[in-house]
This record gives C-alpha cells, sequence and structure tokens, in this order.
C-alpha cells in the first residue's frame, strides 16, 4: 500500500513537470511557428486604437493567409515589463509596439532588429515618427502627438494679451506678462496649470523638458551623449529651474494639480493649461478655447516628439515577414484610419489630406504644423531610462521648493555616473 | 533541499532500535520528504534562489536591461550607498515610520479590543466595522485617502468645520506634513488586524482570574496589570515583530499616494529599492539597498526577540 502510494505521488509529481514542461514548450517560442507572426501592442485600455491595429492586421491576413498575423493587446502600464520579461525569457513576438524614447535602449539591448524599409517610404513620414538609434532605423509609427498651451480666449483678451502664433509665438517677457496679468484679474483660482497631477514618470520629462530646451538647456549634451553636465546644470537650466519653481511660488501654477489638470481647464478653474493633442477633444466644450504654441524662452518654442511607433524583434525567425508587413501597413489610408479615431497626428501629408480637419488651413492642422516646426525629440541614447526617471524626480523636487542648484547638479552628478559606469552605452 | 529535510529529521524518533524500524523510519523519511516537496520546492524557487541571487547580484555591475555581461564590482554599490543623500533620508524615514507606528498601532489596537472584548450587544457590528479597511485593499484606501487628504478634501473640510479656522494644509504635498499623514491612514488601515489578534489573546484569558481578583478587591487598572497584561506576554511578542516588520517594509502607501516626494520626505528604504531597480533599471545597486534593508530587519527582529525573551525568563 506504502509503495502504490509513493508511487502515485511520484507519477503526480513527474506528470506535472512533463506538462509543466509541455506547456511552456507550446508557448510560441520566438513569437512565430507555423501558423504565422505575433503582435504585441500597448493599448488593450484603448479600445478605439486596438481597432485599426486589428483591422490592419484582418486586411494582412486576409491578403496572406499562410503568414497569418495574431494581435495580443496589453494594458499599457504593464506592457514594457511584459516585453522586457518577454525579451529575457527569449519570447518577443516577432511586432511590437514600442514607446519612441525607450526604442534606443531596447535596440542597444538587442531586442530590436534594424528596420529595411525603403528611404523613400520613410521620407514622406513626420521624422518624429521614425525612432533611430545610431544611424540606424529601428521603429517607424503611423501617428504622432504634440503638446500644446490651452487657453481661454476672453481670459486672453481681458489681460490685454496678444493670441500667439506659430510664426511669432510670446516671448518669455510677453508670458510673464500675461501670467500676472490673468492673476490680477482674479477671475481663475489657476492661473497657468502644469498638470503636475501626473504621477507617472514620462509625463514629467515629455511635459517639462521642452521648456527647459526652449530655455537652451537638455537632459544631457546631444554631441557626443557621454555627459550631462553644463547641460543641465548651467545657467540655462537654473534659470528653466527657477521659472518653473516661480510658478508655484508666484502662484500660477498649483504644486500639484488635480488628476485631471484639463478638466479643470473645462469646468472654468483655470485659464491655462499645458496640456497635449489628446485632449483636444474636449476643447469644444469650452466656449472660447484655443490651443497655442509654448512661449520662446530664449532657444525658440519647443514640444516633445515621439508616441507609439513599431518594431520588429530580433529574435523573429521571419524577419522579412514582419518588414514587409510593417512597410505595407504604413500607408496613408491606415495613418488616416488612427487619426479619424482618436486625437492623434498623422504621421505623413498625403494622410493628413485623407482626414478631415488636418488639411493645411483646417481647424487641427495646428498640431500637425507645430510638430514638424517644433518637435525635439526626447534624447535617443539608451541611457534614456535613466536619464528620464532622474530628470523627472529633478522637476519634481525642483516644483517641491528644493534648491535648484542642488538639485540640478545632483542629477547631473547621477547620470554622469550611470553612464560611465555603463561605458556611455556605446557612443 | 537541506530545507525541506531538516523538519522531517525533527519529527523521526531520534534512535531507531531495530533493522526493522529503521526500514520504517528511512521508510518515513521518504514519504515525509515526498510531502514537504511541494511546499519545498516552490520555497526554494521562489525564495531561497532570490534571496540568495539577490545578495550575490550586490557584489555586481547588473542591471534590468544590457547586453553587457555581468561584471563583479566588489563594494562600490555599498559605497555608492554611504554616498547616497536618498538612501540616508530613506532610511530615517522608515525607522521614524516604524517608530511611530510600532506602539501607536498597538497601543491603539489593544484599547480597541478591550472595549470589543466587554460582553455588549453590538460589538460585532463594531469588531466588522474597524475590520473592514483591513480587508480592502491598501491600493484603493491609499487612493481614497490621497483625495481625502487633498486641500480640497475631506480631511481640510472637517478640520475647517470644527476649528472654524482657515488654515490649509496641503497634507500630502508639505514636506512636514506628509510622512505623518501617511502614518495616520496606515494606523487606520491595519489597526482592525491587530485588534483582533489582541481580542483572540484576551479570549484565552480565563473569565475565572477576573472573578477571583473582582472579590480580592482589585479595580480596573490592576485587573489589567497583573491579569491582562501578563495573560497577553506570547500576543504582545508576535504583535510587536509582525507590526515592525510591516511598517519597516511601507512601500504601496508611499508608491501610490507621494512617490516619495516632496523632496524625499516620505521616501522609504523599499520604495526606493523598487525605484532604482525597476524605474531605473539598476538591479544591482537596488539588490545592494535591499541586503542592507534584510540586514536591519534581521538585527531589529534578533534584538526584539532579545529584549523579549529576557523579559519572559
Amino acid at each position: 500500500m506504502r509503495i502504490s502510494i509513493k508511487r502515485a505521488f511520484g507519477c503526480a509529481l513527474g506528470l506535472a513537470v512533463v506538462v509543466t514542461a509541455a506547456a511552456c514548450g507550446s508557448e510560441s517560442a520566438g513569437g512565430s511557428s507555423g501558423e504565422g507572426l505575433t503582435l504585441w501592442t500597448h493599448n488593450a485600455g484603448n479600445p478605439q486604437e486596438l481597432a485599426v491595429v486589428e483591422q490592419i492586421a484582418a486586411d494582412w491576413n486576409a491578403a496572406h493567409p499562410d503568414k497569418k498575423v495574431t494581435v495580443r493587446a496589453f494594458p499599457q502600464a504593464a506592457y514594457n515589463e511584459a516585453v522586457v520579461s518577454a525579451a529575457t525569457a527569449k519570447k518577443l513576438p516577432c511586432i511590437l509596439d514600442t514607446d519612441a524614447p525607450t526604442v534606443p535602449n531596447w535596440a542597444y539591448a538587442g531586442y530590436l532588429a534594424p528596420l529595411e524599409i525603403p528611404g523613400d517610404v520613410l521620407t514622406k513620414q513626420l521624422p518624429s515618427t521614425v525612432g533611430k538609434y545610431q544611424d540606424k532605423t529601428y521603429s517607424v509609427g503611423y501617428y504622432e502627438a504634440a503638446l500644446g498651451l490651452f487657453a481661454r480666449k476672453s481670459a486672453l483678451t481681458a489681460a490685454g494679451a496678444r493670441i500667439p502664433t506659430l510664426e511669432k509665438p510670446w516671448t518669455a517677457a510677453e508670458f510673464d506678462q500675461v501670467l500676472a496679468k490673468v492673476k490680477a484679474g482674479g477671475k481663475f483660482p489657476i492661473t497657468f496649470d502644469l498638470g503636475t497631477g501626473d504621477t507617472g514618470t514620462e509625463w514629467w520629462t515629455y511635459g517639462y523638458s521642452p521648456f527647459l530646451q526652449s530655455f537652451g538647456g537638455d537632459l544631457i549634451d546631444r554631441t557626443g551623449y557621454k555627459s550631462a553636465a553644463g547641460v543641465l546644470n548651467g545657467d540655462k537650466a537654473l534659470a528653466w529651474a527657477t521659472w518653473m519653481q516661480g510658478l508655484v511660488k508666484k502662484g500660477y501654477s498649483p504644486q500639484k494639480s488635480s488628476a485631471d489638470a484639463f478638466a479643470d481647464f473645462v469646468n472654468g478653474k483655470s485659464a491655462m493649461v499645458w496640456s497635449g493633442i489628446w485632449n483636444s477633444g474636449s476643447l469644444s466644450k469650452v466656449d472660447d478655447g484655443l490651443v497655442l504654441p509654448p512661449p520662446d524662452f530664449g532657444n525658440g518654442p519647443k514640444i516633445g516628439g515621439g508616441s507609439w511607433q513599431w518594431a520588429v524583434s530580433s529574435s523573429c525567425p521571419d524577419k522579412a515577414t514582419a518588414m514587409e508587413y510593417l512597410r505595407t501597413s504604413l500607408t496613408a489610408k491606415t495613418m488616416a484610419a488612427f487619426a479619424e479615431k482618436q486625437n492623434v497626428i498623422p504621421a505623413s501629408e498625403e494622410a493628413a489630406a485623407l482626414v478631415p480637419g488636418w488639411q493645411p488651413g483646417g481647424p487641427k492642422r495646428f498640431f500637425l504644423d507645430e510638430s514638424k516646426e517644433l518637435a525635439v525629440v526626447r534624447p535617443p541614447t539608451p541611457g534614456y531610462p535613466y536619464l528620464t526617471t532622474t530628470f523627472a524626480k529633478a522637476t519634481q523636487d525642483i516644483v517641491a521648493g528644493g534648491d535648484p542648484k542642488q538639485v540640478l547638479d545632483r542629477a547631473v552628478a547621477d547620470i554622469d555616473r550611470d553612464l560611465k559606469s555603463n561605458d556611455y552605452y556605446g557612443f | 533541499m537541506a530545507v525541506s529535510t531538516s523538519p522531517v529529521r525533527t519529527v523521526a524518533p531520534a534512535k531507531p532500535t531495530s533493522g526493522r524500524a529503521r526500514r520504517r523510519q528511512h521508510g518515513q523519511g521518504r514519504t515525509g520528504l515526498l510531502m514537504v516537496a511541494p511546499a519545498g520546492v516552490l520555497l526554494v524557487l521562489f525564495f531561497v534562489v532570490p534571496v540568495a541571487l539577490g545578495f550575490a547580484l550586490s557584489f555586481t555591475n547588473a542591471r534590468l536591461i544590457s547586453p553587457k555581461p555581468l561584471e563583479f564590482v566588489g563594494l562600490d554599490n555599498f559605497a555608492r550607498l554611504l554616498d547616497d543623500p536618498v538612501f540616508w533620508t530613506s532610511l530615517r524615514n522608515t525607522l521614524l515610520f516604524a517608530a511611530v507606528i510600532v506602539p501607536a498601532q498597538s497601543g491603539f489596537a489593544l484599547l480597541l479590543a478591550l472595549l470589543m472584548n466587554v460582553k455588549m450587544r453590538g460589538t460585532n457590528l463594531f469588531r466588522t466595522l474597524y475590520f473592514i479597511p483591513v480587508v480592502t485593499s491598501i491600493v484603493v484606501v491609499s487612493i481614497l485617502w490621497r483625495f481625502m487628504y487633498q486641500p480640497d478634501g475631506l480631511v481640510n473640510s472637517v478640520l475647517h468645520w470644527m476649528t472654524g479656522n482657515v488654515v490649509r494644509i496641503d497634507w500630502l504635498n508639505d514636506t512636514s506634513t506628509a510622512l505623518p499623514a501617511i502614518m495616520f491612514m496606515s494606523v487606520w488601515q491595519a489597526v482592525g488586524f491587530h485588534m483582533v489578534i489582541w481580542l483572540a489573546g484576551l479570549q484565552t484569558i480565563p473569565a475565572e482570574l477576573y472573578e477571583a481578583a473582582e472579590i480580592d478587591g482589585a479595580g480596573r487598572w490592576h485587573q489589567f496589570r497583573y491579569i491582562t497584561w501578563p495573560g497577553l506576554r506570547s500576543t504582545r511578542t508576535f504583535i510587536l515583530v509582525t507590526i515592525t516588520i510591516a511598517a519597516l517594509s511601507l512601500f504601496t502607501q508611499i508608491h501610490v499616494m507621494t512617490g516619495g516626494g516632496p523632496l524625499d520626505a516620505t521616501s522609504t528604504v523599499v520604495f526606493q529599492a523598487v525605484r532604482v531597480g525597476y524605474q531605473q533599471q539598476q538591479t544591482a545597486y537596488a539588490s545592494a539597498i535591499s541586503l542592507v534593508f534584510f540586514l536591519l530587519v534581521l538585527a531589529i527582529s534578533l534584538i526584539q526577540r532579545r529584549l523579549t525573551r529576557e523579559r519572559n525568563a
């Protein structure tokens, strides 16, 4: 009896091991097996965008029944972790989307394969929708996003302010006057909401580093990507930090905005808000809502560049098909579909011509022109994850009242140590 | 596997007298081993291996994403730790949190338990009420309290109404109030759990002792001092150790409510380790922080054990 129990135990254990192993084995290794290719996307929480992605895959599958593409959607918050774990386990899908600033990091880590997409296809794209690292293209996007200064026209005219344009944005001094006069008007509890309620790291870098670049500073010295000294703690960066802190100290912007600063703007709590194209759909709820370019703090007005883009994994056994899939999907029609379904900028002029509102002179055109003229991509270096977390924390500390010089010197020391300990990430 | 075999050996009889018994013991040992195997394998796989890996990694330059091979860097990470102001602030915050939470939470829980322990109608209702926060997800509780602590949130509204003054405290964005605010909320959330444990301890004390004490003319305070308090000896140790460890590993509230801010006023050791290890991809440095944290918790637990043992003897 004892022996049989033991046998049963042993068998059960052995069986469990075998089953687990088999289950592991049957997971499509490398994202591709006989049936076709797997595609991962971050937009499980965004049904409109996912629908377009699925439509592209369905069109492809109808034309290529032997090389079908299977779409798997993840929630955005868990997406990067999923990719990193999959890469560690060598189970990356063939095609995946990536947030633009992470592309160099993943390319450096060997997750991504350089794209073989003809140059004439890429030159039609908005420059910031093509992800490059060390002269090779690793990713390409169907759309772009843009920042904007949303304002109430009545608040500006009451303050006697000029309405700025892309050709003639506000200067730093003009903007300072506008802020002072709107606040003095006393009609709005918040003069200019920076939108600091977002606890996620990336908004802090995407949203506020363009101000720093407009002052003439940057996250890292882009001539060699080997140091942040001077650009992140020089006089210009200090001027930026003092200005940011001043917005809070002078009572123009709350130290911590509410979770949805744009809703506050729509509800009349703020006269101006720093936000992005993703909120432009709600702008029509404000009778006299405007979207304006950011002020020029000396080095020209700047906005952030780079949104979600598509890449091919280096472990894909059938890279040629994956590239073909991306190449054939980069049509004006698909880009137009994205721009129609949600508030994004179509990635090429051809696509913009297809979507109502995006033609020259159209009501949405501002964002396309703004992106073309003002967008600065976040530093394309594999060290970006460290750069962005360090910069975001420094900005949070500055907004919370930390000494600008001390905070920025510390950030530079941290970034330079990280760069050095990584052999400057191959630069 | 050494871990899984040791309990089996201690259970087995010390000295088998005959060969048959030895064989039987041997058989028992193997069955025991098999029975322990599922738990043992999981424990080794998900506890022993990661802990050992963490220790080993803290002496290397491991990072989350890098094509570079792992390199042994000796004590570099620990040297960096000594020079890292965020680490010292985090350590100070963590110790301060524990120093306040341990007495406040256990004391308040005991008070509630004593109140709950009377035989009266409606105590079950109160027990449930105090226990509700414990069974609510800490993330949900943190989000709710974040709203309540907003400048125009519930907490400030109540303060206005009670005091009639116009003082506005931005609880979570002020370096002097952020950590106390999180302490208060943490006690509120976890006190029910320890109340139930105190209550269980209280109910093991025989009622005859109190009856006898009453006959002897002992008052409420003397009953507590000479019957209740000694009767709760083992409960006390358990509560002390569990609250201390929970307090030292403060993370979720920080992650959800403040992100370590403002100006690191609420950064804790565990929060810093997670931030550095995942967001900043510095696996090795995070391992070093975790190793120091482990040693800290170990040291504090050993001291606590020693202190409680001495008092017991």
